[in-house]
């Protein structure tokens, strides 16, 4: 949590000396007050992180401070209590990672490489599911695909529409950090490899890609948590059997407040917490390797 | 290695709505020859190239390569090989791994890739940095990567758009004489464009000036220098002043009563003494025109304001100075 203080005050610190002694007092106090902001923010972030940690290790039934005691206990009972809404968030928000990367990468190519009004406007639609309450457009799909499953004899309420909802909602991160990742990619390259041989799929495959590749992690990485992390698509659109880890969560909060939702909730950070050392890791070798 | 390759462009004009960016732009290269488009930006010299390379189509012309057009093949079928200003090399492969990259299109067997790989990499010296990225190499090295690259795939044409712009200038000249002698060594028929007029000079066999999508004046270096075809030519090519003034029969009057006397008869294109004027009319004058004495009294152009001829280096008061004449068509 310190960590990034220190280079700051560092360079706070040297600019100090050669002010002069009269200012010094004052490098002195910038440097401290940046520490104290740097400290502050850590908190803000952190504090939460550590007491939902902190809560879970509670050997209590109810919530209550001072705690008896401490206890691991919590930890092994995730499984059996939400194993099964755990596996279907997970399951869903891979679909949907899978899904809104296959839309999303293409799409961001297409409006990268053909920019006019018409492609702004494509872009900004494809950001528009970002801006909308969450509750409101998973309402408006629970409408939707009911009339769709009046209208036809398929089942969409459910799992299935999940998927799509998780889709809608996904998809905006991708196309939005796959541009980013292409906005100071060199289309000269790209020309390059088509001047060396290269048709325009092997192009996109051997070129584009790969300049796209941290990207395209962190928007597998993005769409995943707010895939996982989603309540109000899961709230309208569960059916029976299809319990999503946050609903679950909810659920079990209504009869029970005890330690064991912030262990839920610290196994959560840990797996996402997990996913994302082991991708940046994977993209800085990618890198840096090969 | 197969023979060098003529290059046509006939007629070729490209307009990006009302405006044309290339017209009607004629032009033959020879096999072998290194032909340099010069000219200020937004003249078309890159406008012709990336046409040639395939980048971008003609809205009329032809473009013929051993006389067959080329402009139904798309750029990866056109066997080009290209420098580009920015270098393009491919950021996450491996020096060898882009030389590489043009053999593996062309799904030669990796044993031969390998090898021409290497060889590659000999002939730009960089056998030793063969599995750094790009990203660890200085411009200079960059700009070989791309060189190896594009001479790789044995390129019928190569084309080198702007390849030392980004170099530092003891780099600059090392590099173009590099260029030009694994040009030369290969035979291959190269088209470069430039901005900058010494690297024209330096490297081409002809030089083609161009302005506002037209091509001004073509021919080799002493040409260009010795007969400029226009003014816009003589001030493009080398450092020069134009003088400007009132044409008296032996003598240029320049504003302010100083004048420069102009010796006897020459043709156009020779190169005379001219003694320029002490005084302080002209001392900070660094842009003046001089008439063409001879073209004056024969096309009874005594006392009008034309433009004549060109100082070669900068004109100081007192000294004498090589003044070179521009050809009649001028006047």
């Amino acid at each position: 949590m310190t960590g990034p203080a220190i280079p700051l005050s560092r360079s706070a610190g040297e600019v100090g000396p050669r002010t002069g002694a009269g200012e010094g007092a004052g490098g002195w106090i910038r440097t401290f007050a940046v520490n104290v902001l740097v400290a502050v923010g850590a908190a803000l972030i952190g504090l939460p992180l550590v007491l939902t940690l902190y809560l879970s290790l509670f050997d209590e039934k109810l919530i209550t401070y001072p705690p008896r005691g401490y206890t691991f206990s919590w930890y092994p009972a995730i499984i059996p209590n939400f194993g099964g809404p755990l596996l279907v968030s997970a399951e869903l928000a891979g679909l949907a990672v899978i899904a809104s990367l296959l839309l999303g990468v293409p799409a961001a190519i297409g409006l990268y490489r053909h920019r006019s009004r018409l492609s702004s406007a494509v872009a900004a639609f494809l950001l528009a599911p970002i801006t909308f309450p969450d509750i409101a457009l998973s309402l408006a799909i629970y409408v939707f695909l009911v009339l769709i499953e009046q209208l036809t004899t398929l089942e969409f309420v459910g799992f299935t529409g999940l998927v799509l909802a998780h889709v809608l909602i996904t998809t905006p991160w991708v196309v939005r950090l796959c541009l980013a990742s292409l906005a100071n990619n060199d289309t000269a390259a790209e020309e390059a490899a088509a001047s060396l041989g290269a048709r325009p799929v092997i192009v996109i495959r051997r070129v584009t890609l790969p300049a796209m590749r941290a990207g395209i992690v962190a928007a597998a990485l993005f769409a995943f948590i707010v895939s996982f992390d989603n309540l109000a698509m899961a709230l309208f659109l569960a059916a029976p059997g299809v319990t999503t880890l946050p609903v679950a969560i909810l659920e079990y909060l209504e009869y029970h407040i005890d330690p064991l939702v912030a262990a839920v909730a610290v196994a959560q950070m840990l797996i996402i917490g997990t996913a994302l050392l082991v991708l940046d890791r994977f993209v800085s070798i990618a890198q840096v390797g090969r | 290695m197969s023979e060098a390759a003529s290059l046509v462009l006939d007629q070729v004009s490209r307009r990006f709505g009302d405006h044309a960016a290339v017209a009607g732009m004629s032009l033959t290269i020879l096999p072998g020859e290194l032909v340099v488009l010069l000219g200020p930006s937004g003249c078309g010299k890159t406008t012709t190239l990336r046409m040639i390379a395939g980048f971008l189509q003609p809205t009329e012309g032809d473009i013929r390569l051993d006389g067959r057009s080329i402009l139904p093949l798309p750029a990866h079928r056109r066997e080009m090989g290209i420098v580009f200003q920015s270098y393009a090399l491919f950021p996450h492969l491996s020096v060898a791994r882009n030389v590489a990259f043009g053999l593996e299109m062309r799904r030669m067997p990796k044993p031969d890739i390998a090898a021409q790989t290497s060889a590659m990499l000999r002939l730009v010296k960089l056998q030793d940095l063969t599995e750094r990225l790009p990203r660890e190499l200085s411009g200079g090295q960059q700009q070989r990567v791309a060189l190896a690259r594009a001479l790789a795939i044995h390129p019928r044409l190569l084309l080198l758009d702007e390849p030392l712009s980004n170099l530092d200038a003891g780099l600059r000249a090392e590099m173009a004489r590099e260029i030009r002698l694994l040009q030369r060594d290969r035979g291959i028929t190269t088209v470069m464009v430039t901005h900058d007029q010494a690297e024209a000079m330096a490297l081409a066999d002809r030089l083609v000036v161009m302005r506002d999508g037209r091509v001004q004046q073509s021919g080799r270096q002493e040409d260009l220098y010795e007969r400029p075809a226009n003014p816009f030519v003589a001030s493009f090519i080398g450092g020069s002043n134009v003088l400007s003034g009132r044409l008296d029969v032996d003598r240029l009057v320049l504003a302010g009563g100083a004048a420069i006397a102009l010796a006897g008869r020459y043709a156009a294109g020779d190169r005379r003494a001219a003694r320029l004027p002490e005084s302080e009319a002209e001392a900070g004058a660094a842009r003046l025109r001089v008439h063409h004495q001879s073209a004056g009294r024969d096309a009874g152009l005594v006392g009008q304001e034309r433009t004549a001829c060109v100082i070669r280096r900068g004109p100081r008061r007192g000294r004498r100075c090589r003044c070179l004449l521009p050809p009649r068509s001028w006047l």
